[in-house]
């Protein structure tokens, strides 16, 4: 599957349109880290626990996005966008979306 | 009266640990971050929505972020600038950092995939602080792209 946040491959021509395909993914802190994070918090810096936890909240949001292209038949996934909202303390919403295209991966069409 | 005084001192410990620590460790920060960009500039990410037409590009959507915390100084300045207004240069350092950070982790990611660019490269912010401190502001600042790998 490739994804790509341009409007195209390169190379590549786009011989069907599938609409749009997304993928999201709640995530919530855990206490423990939740406590750590706040301890370092009066220091200020990275806190990386959360970083972690919302890295995997994407990748997880992106793998949905993946099996929901895969299964109308897609093999590319164009023009992916990701948005991130915080629903209540402590949990946030990761939200990603894209166009579901089946590529002519045979094709070498410079014109673009 | 003896809440008060305590309330007061126990600000007071953290405006200064704050103030050190978090003073530091911004020093330290920006310090890495353009001793990374110097090496980093051979891979330049741009805003670009086309990439050049010089022939086939793999691609591969790449993504860096960092979620970053204000320490208590500077929240407790930022909060003494609310009542005047102005610039409030400390949460502009923090966005700074947290911006430079993650294009750096995009393009490490970009670096170890060979790629030579990094194109139409979008950035979001969100505030994950939550209800309970908001007045500690919890920052994730996520920046993506698409890397561009010459086929050969």
């Amino acid at each position: 599957m490739l994804i790509s946040n341009l409007e195209f491959m390169t190379g590549k021509k786009v011989i069907k349109h599938l609409g749009l395909v997304q993928g999201s993914s709640v995530r919530a802190k855990h206490a423990g880290k939740d406590i750590m994070s706040g301890i370092k918090n009066m220091f200020g810096g990275e806190l990386t626990a959360y970083t972690d936890l919302l890295q995997e909240s994407r990748e997880e949001a992106t793998n949905r996005m993946i099996q929901q292209a895969e299964s109308i038949g897609a093999n590319a996934v164009l023009n992916v966008r990701y948005s991130t909202s915080s629903i209540t303390a402590g949990a946030a919403e990761i939200y990603v979306y894209g166009t579901a295209v089946v590529l002519d991966m045979n094709s070498d069409d410079f014109s673009q | 009266m003896f809440d008060l005084l305590f309330s007061l001192f126990v600000t007071t410990i953290l405006v200064s640990l704050g103030y050190f620590f978090g003073r530091r460790a911004e020093i330290k920060h920006f310090n890495n971050l353009v001793k990374r960009e110097a090496t980093m500039n051979k891979l330049p990410a741009m805003a670009s929505r086309i990439p050049p037409g010089d022939g086939e590009y793999d691609q591969y959507l790449v993504s860096g972020s960092v979620v970053i915390a204000n320490d208590y100084f500077k929240s407790f300045v930022a909060g003494l600038r609310n009542i005047f207004g102005g610039k409030v240069r400390t949460y502009e350092t923090l966005l700074d950092r947290a911006r430079r950070e993650a294009v750096l982790r995009m393009k490490e990611k970009a670096q170890a995939l060979g790629a030579e660019a990094v194109f139409n490269v979008k950035y979001e912010a969100s505030n994950i602080s939550g209800q309970y401190n908001k007045r500690l502001p919890v920052i994730e600042v996520h920046a993506y792209g698409t890397a561009l790998k010459k086929q050969f």
